[in-house]
């Protein structure tokens, strides 16, 4: 897809695989190497050229216990990622303190609205279960939290209830109080069983969130609505430093409306509205392909897959969603593009010379891996690994199409491999996260927390993608990291 | 178009620009929102005491609380003692949890491991996640120490880490010589500074249950869940060593959270030497610079003979006296005379800027030791501590500070505020305003909501970058905090008259 071909030597990084896989003891050593491997490139399917790699590792296994797994839990795929930015409801997070506290405002799920009165983002709302509620059950507590907020936050839509790990071990019935609250005040009460320890990594979470959009908030209202011919929704952006409204004004451009964006900036009534668009755009696949599934077959709503990082994936996917709505979106679409060209054209001029030929190591969760590597490549960049936390087999297939022979690729990395590959590769870029961060800098290896956008973002789109160059260049050509060596050290 | 590769416009201002406030506009419309009036009646309505009172009604609902969980406090522990590697048994969730909430205050790595526990776990009970899990810990990271602590799921289903870990060792996961100290941090009970408290008991119990002690005079210091760790112990050090005290601090991560940049990446740093915490148990006392991060502790210490003492956060004048006196009477050395001028320099600062201190109206809230130790400074200064608040503090703190305030004139409308979060504080400073607010990052939406200018001085500090390289405690720190807070101040004043020609009258140069 990439303008510049290039490829890695495969063979090195077979032999630092190699390499950590000596570290572990025998048993985590045959669970470890499952999910390490090369790139390799294979044969066009029959009668296509598309040139692709096979990314084959084992993923969505548990993680080896006291290794160092980096992944998280299926509360904070539910709470943390898929519920947590709906705005107008107020999420509980429904146990001890501590889950909603770590994840309290972290995900910059940017929004409007007035906080703790019409919409309830960077809240922190709990049960704050006390050793009396895992004795006794946490049901009449429940109860009364979703009378106490029906009383202070008379404007929340709805309620949430975020279930932690001990909910599901003491056999609370959140269901029962769900549909018992709502029966009284009729607003949407959605329980929803993401305790941590269910699955294997926040990817479960992600499942049981949108299944339970399904059961839960679908079909259930009759909320007055015009279609209009161009209505899409944004499936599985979550507006992090606004990505959802610099990919909006694209979309808006081009001549389609959004009805939904979930669940970046989301309101109730604009997840309830969804399934009378006419198309679905996804962007994080991983996360809420399944509520794309279930609209395709209940409401007849297709769906398709976008990619808004980077000039030459935007390019392809303006046009392909405008494919869809025919000759009036597709000439609209050839306007957008010719009008941010110069911009891209600009941006290009004044980064790519000072990034051509980085190296750039990855490690996020479910779609970034592949998602950002045309982006990366559009500033001349290269992926020379790239590895996802929670991924599935059909997310590693889906690499292929991106990434190139002799990639290092690796699933549920650990913390040692993950730096003994950093130190063997030694990248002029790491893009991972907050716990990846620090370790990898005081090495000497520039780094960006690509969930975050480490403060910064938003990446989405052409507004998104000069910011995305402006922080991967002030990275990597910071004079800090010159100043790592005292000069009265002699160089080894 | 608002983006241009010239000035690139990010999310700061970028959300600015017309296009994209008509968008915002534009997308309002689809949103299924209250009227606009409405929404203003609410927010005026949450700011009345109306408001106030439905909000301290309430008994089950909890929102924003300024308080952790156990394990956090359990892995901080473990972090300062050497090439201590924390392993929290349970969901690995929690662990993701705590290594980014403490790197992101820090800006530094944070070392955990997870037993990874999932659902056969909870059926079956997690013994074989320890065996397996103590084994790749052992060979991967080489500890010296692994220090294991709980999530609420191993609490809930009752493993028993005891047993676990000599299973584990009987299974050769590590040597049966090998140091493993455990502690229950269920999250259920207590926070992060009950979480301390118990992995600080935990390490001791391991290495000193079964010893007889020898007194060696030396005195054993507990810090203490401490955001401002790496400029408070460096400066506690320096104190003692001024005094020549003979002193072991039982987990100091200075160096952990605080390693340098050249090259190499340092898994783990400083940290108090296994070998003193053996010989720990030898001292003359043990002292504790936070009472309520220790009670367990110090009452084992106690066991063996050892003679305690705790203080509330030696910040500011009589907190830092209190504690110079008591070690000097604890260690039979003098307070030397650079204290003592450091401690002239700290009055001369306040009395320098007493007239801009005296009678500023303050709301605090944090831990409780903070929160103590804050009110007592602030009063220093003639201040008026009005709202004093900690979510994890409990009766006999509020007691505590509640004789604290009756004992200034300063004192006299301040209250106390046990178990409170920071949703009652909003309806505190919306109907009883103050002049400045003192907390964590989190007073951030206290502060645009009720307009209260922010002073961070307790963990967690995510906004600002490297104030807790720098101490608050002893007289030196105490000039820090009396610079952060007058800069405040300052600034504040600044701000209000800074429109040329408009409310500039009182821009003065000199104050």
């Amino acid at each position: 897809m990439s303008l510049d071909d290039y490829s890695h030597d495969g063979e090195f990084h077979q032999r630092l695989i190699a390499e950590v896989l000596e570290a572990y003891p025998d048993k985590t050593k045959k669970r470890r190497q499952k999910h390490l491997n090369v790139a390799k490139t294979k044969a066009p399917a029959e009668g296509t050229t598309d040139v692709a790699t096979q990314c084959d590792v084992k993923s969505n296994i548990k993680s080896v216990p006291g290794v160092m797994t980096i992944r998280g839990c299926a509360y904070a795929g539910s709470k943390g990622v898929v519920w947590g930015p709906i705005k107008d409801m107020v999420h509980i997070s429904h146990g001890p303190v501590g889950c909603g506290h770590y994840s309290w405002s972290q995900r910059r799920n940017y929004y409007t609205g007035t906080t703790g009165v019409d919409t309830f983002v960077t809240m922190q709302i709990t049960s704050d279960f006390q050793e009396r509620d895992i004795v006794f059950g946490g049901d009449k507590k429940l109860e009364k939290i979703i009378d106490e907020i029906d009383v202070l936050f008379p404007l929340a839509k709805g309620i949430s209830i975020q279930s932690e790990c001990p909910i599901g071990l003491i056999g609370d019935d959140i269901e029962a109080v769900s549909k018992k609250k709502h029966k009284e005040s009729g607003k949407t009460i959605v329980p929803v069983r993401c305790e941590g320890f269910r699955g294997v990594s926040q990817s479960l979470g992600h499942h049981i969130a949108n299944d339970v959009i399904r059961d839960w908030v679908l079909d259930k209202k009759d909320n007055a609505f015009e279609a209009t011919p161009f209505d899409v929704n944004v499936i599985g952006d979550y507006n992090i430093g606004g990505d959802a409204w610099a990919s909006r004004i694209l979309l808006e451009e081009i001549g389609l409306r959004v009805v939904g964006n979930w669940s970046g900036d989301a309101t109730l009534t604009e997840i309830e509205n969804a399934p009378k668009a006419k198309l679905n755009l996804i962007h994080c696949y991983r996360s809420m392909n399944y509520i794309c599934r279930h609209m395709e077959e209940k409401h007849g709503v297709p769906w398709m897959e976008y990619n808004f990082f980077g000039p030459s994936q935007i390019v392809a996917s303006l046009r392909e969603i405008a494919e869809k709505f025919g000759p009036e979106i597709q000439a609209k679409a050839e306007v957008v593009i010719a009008k941010y060209q110069p911009l891209v054209d600009a941006i290009l001029a004044r980064y790519r010379p000072r990034l051509e030929g980085k190296k750039v190591m990855l490690y996020v969760g479910g779609l970034r891996p592949r998602h950002v590597v045309n982006a990366y490549e559009d500033l001349g960049m290269q992926i020379v690994g790239t590895g996802y936390e929670f991924a599935h087999n059909d997310d590693y297939q889906r690499t292929g199409h991106y990434v190139k022979e002799g990639t290092l690729i690796y699933d549920d990395v650990t913390g040692y491999e993950l730096e003994k590959f950093i130190e063997g590769i030694r990248p002029d870029l790491v893009g991972s996260g907050i716990k990846e961060k620090y370790p990898t800098q005081k090495l000497g290896v520039p780094f960006r927390q690509m969930h975050s956008w480490d403060y910064s973002g938003p990446y989405h789109g052409y507004d998104g993608f000069a910011i995305f160059a402006r922080d991967m260049d002030l990275a990597i050509n910071n004079p800090v990291w010159g100043l790592f060596k005292a000069p009265w050290k002699t160089v080894a | 178009m608002p983006q241009s590769a010239d000035k690139v416009l990010d999310h700061a201002s970028l959300f600015r620009e017309p296009e994209y406030v008509e968008l915002l506009a534009r997308k309002r419309q689809g949103e299924g929102n209250p009227p606009d009036v409405k929404v203003q009646e609410i927010a005026d309505w949450t700011k009345s005491w109306d408001y106030r009172e439905k909000n301290f009604a309430r008994e089950s609902l909890v929102v924003n609380p300024a308080k952790a969980c156990q394990p956090l406090g359990a892995v901080f522990a473990a972090a300062g003692f050497e090439r201590t590697m924390s392993f929290v048994h349970g969901s690995q969730g929690c662990v993701a949890y705590y290594r980014s909430h403490l790197s992101r205050h820090f800006k530094e790595p944070c070392s955990a491991v997870s037993s990874s526990m999932t659902e056969d776990a909870a059926v079956f009970g997690g013994l074989q996640n320890m065996i397996d899990g103590l084994a790749n810990t052992y060979k991967l990271y080489s500890p010296k120490m692994i220090a294991v602590s709980t999530t609420c799921m191993a609490e809930v289903i009752g493993d028993d880490l005891q047993s676990f870990i000599s299973n584990a060792k009987t299974k050769g996961s590590v040597p049966e010589d090998y140091d493993v100290p455990f502690a229950h941090t269920p999250a259920f009970v207590g926070s992060h500074t009950t979480g301390y408290d118990n992995m600080v008991k935990g390490i001791l119990e391991h290495f000193w249950k079964g010893k007889t002690r020898v007194d060696n005079g030396s005195i054993n210091i507990i810090p203490g869940f401490d955001g401002f760790a790496v400029g408070n112990n460096r400066e506690l050090k320096r104190i003692l060593d001024l005094m020549g005290v003979s002193y072991n601090i039982l987990s100091d991560v200075s160096d952990q959270f605080d390693t340098p940049s050249d090259g190499e990446y340092r898994m783990y740093d400083g940290g108090t030497p296994l070998d003193v915490v053996k010989d720990a148990v030898n001292a003359k006392a043990t002292v504790s610079l936070q009472e309520y991060c220790s009670p367990k502790t110090l009452d084992y210490a106690a066991s063996f003979g050892q003679e305690t003492a705790s203080f509330h956060y030696p910040l500011g004048v009589g907190g830092t006296d209190e504690f110079l006196v008591k070690i000097s009477e604890l260690s039979g050395k003098a307070i030397p005379e650079a204290l003592e001028l450091e401690r002239g320099r700290l009055v001369d600062a306040i009395a320098d800027s007493q007239a801009y201190l005296h009678g500023k109206t303050y709301a605090i809230f944090g831990d409780p030791d903070f929160v103590y130790a804050m009110a007592r400074f602030v009063l220093e200064t003639g201040g008026e501590p009005r709202h004093l608040l900690a979510t994890n503090g409990n009766k006999a703190w509020a007691e505590k500070l509640e004789t604290l305030l009756a004992s200034s004139p300063f004192g006299k409308e301040g209250k106390v505020w046990a178990g409170k979060d920071l949703w009652h504080l909003r309806s505190l400073l919306a109907t009883e305003p103050v002049d400045l607010l003192i907390g964590n990052s989190y007073g951030k939406y206290l502060e645009r909501d009720c307009g209260v200018p922010l002073i961070r001085l307790m963990f967690p500090i995510f906004d600002r970058h490297h104030h807790h390289r720098f101490p608050v405690w002893g007289y030196q720190g105490g000039l820090r905090v009396l610079v952060t807070v007058l800069d405040k101040i300052f600034d504040r004043l600044d701000d209000d008259g800074s429109q040329a020609g408009v409310n500039d009258i009182s821009f003065d140069l000199t104050r």
